[in-house]
């Protein structure tokens, strides 16, 4: 049985400092994961929107870093920006967002699932949101096709990637 | 706008460095294509030899792939791949790699040969090195084989329909390289 608790009334806008924005992809034996630090969410009567500067990506290693915001991954320089908008549904602590994502100028449906904790008051008085979400993508489907193959034959890199979204969302004053 | 046009043969009388020509011929008003002819100054890359500033003729390479808006290849096939010669010249360009010249940059591969295949592999070759480069390749395909015979007795191209292509595809790369539309 599913109950609709506390609704998300109101504007809430992103925490950069306490958030996290990234992703996973399956890179030769392990996961390789990034983070892309410079963004914006927000949260208006149950609607996110969302947006991240690809071109804040940080990684290890310089020319790693370069070849991924290249035109042969994300192309930062004529898609600076990745964005996503959806819906969000609420039951008990668990979070769904029906939306798009639009990453290199290529927009596919995106359903985004998590869970919710809030809206509560935090140790300052302020409202907060605390909203964890993931959703998997192929890459392929936004262009992102770089691949090698490794001496079993196999791809190097998996198409599957997990963009992952950890929020805290403040209640903004009216 | 400006075309920088790199043929991958040294040889004097090459069939690219003719295309490379004709495409200079047939570029559209407002655009100027130069036929780069340094390629045979370039010296074998050498680390000991990669410093701040390089060689003098690969850091006048340099600046001339920085300061077009795009770059033409024809290239011929050796031995199914690229040309020594002119991998050699974008492995000094691919210095340093985080920030090199070719980066984002438009470029357009074609690639021709006396054999029937017109060198498609070579091309292909060439267009996997620039994007590992971060070059911005654009889907230019076109290969010319046989191409010994779509010249004239002066070594200049004489087959319409080809200049047709070339056109096409230096069409194709000047789309390329229209500059971005601001995204906020």
């Amino acid at each position: 049985m599913s109950t609709i608790e506390q609704q998300a009334t109101g504007t809430f806008a992103a925490d950069p400092v306490h958030s996290h924005v990234g992703f996973e992809v399956p890179y030769a034996v392990a996961t390789f994961s990034g983070e892309v630090p410079e963004f914006t969410a927000s949260l208006v009567d149950g609607h996110l929107e969302g947006s991240a500067k690809i071109q804040s990506l940080r990684l290890k290693d310089e020319n790693l870093q370069a070849h991924v915001l290249s035109p042969e991954f994300f192309d930062a320089e004529r898609h600076p920006v990745l964005t996503f908008s959806g819906d969000l549904a609420r039951d008990g602590d668990k979070a769904t967002i029906d939306g798009e994502i639009t990453i290199k100028g290529i927009t596919h449906p995106a359903t985004l699932t998590g869970t919710i904790v809030g809206p509560t008051l935090d140790h300052f008085g302020a409202t907060r949101i605390g909203l964890t979400l993931e959703t998997v993508v192929d890459r392929t489907a936004f262009d992102i096709k770089w691949n090698m193959p490794l001496p079993s034959g196999e791809p190097a890199l998996g198409n599957e990637v997990t963009l992952k979204a950890d929020l805290t969302l403040v209640a903004q004053e009216a | 706008m400006r075309v920088l046009a790199i043929s991958g043969s040294l040889r004097r009388d090459s069939n690219n460095t003719a295309l490379l020509r004709a495409l200079r011929e047939e570029a559209p008003a407002g655009v100027e294509v130069e036929v780069w002819d340094g390629l045979k100054g370039i010296p074998p890359y050498d680390v000991d030899d990669d410093l701040v500033p390089g060689p003098p003729k690969v850091e006048a390479f340099r600046t001339l792939v920085r300061e077009a808006d795009a770059i033409f290849f024809a290239t011929p096939e050796y031995n199914s791949s690229i040309p020594g010669a002119l991998k050699n010249a974008l492995d000094w360009a691919s210095r340093p790699i985080a920030a090199n010249a070719f980066r984002n940059k438009p470029v357009a591969v074609i690639g021709s040969s006396a054999g029937a295949f017109g060198g498609v592999w070579a091309a292909a070759e060439l267009r996997k090195v620039l994007a590992a480069m971060g070059a911005r390749v654009t889907e230019v395909e076109l290969v010319v084989g046989h191409a010994h015979d779509k010249l004239d007795e002066v070594g200049e191209l004489a087959d319409d329909d080809i200049r047709d292509e070339l056109r096409e595809a230096l069409d194709l790369l000047l789309a390329e390289a229209e500059p971005a539309v601001a995204v906020a």
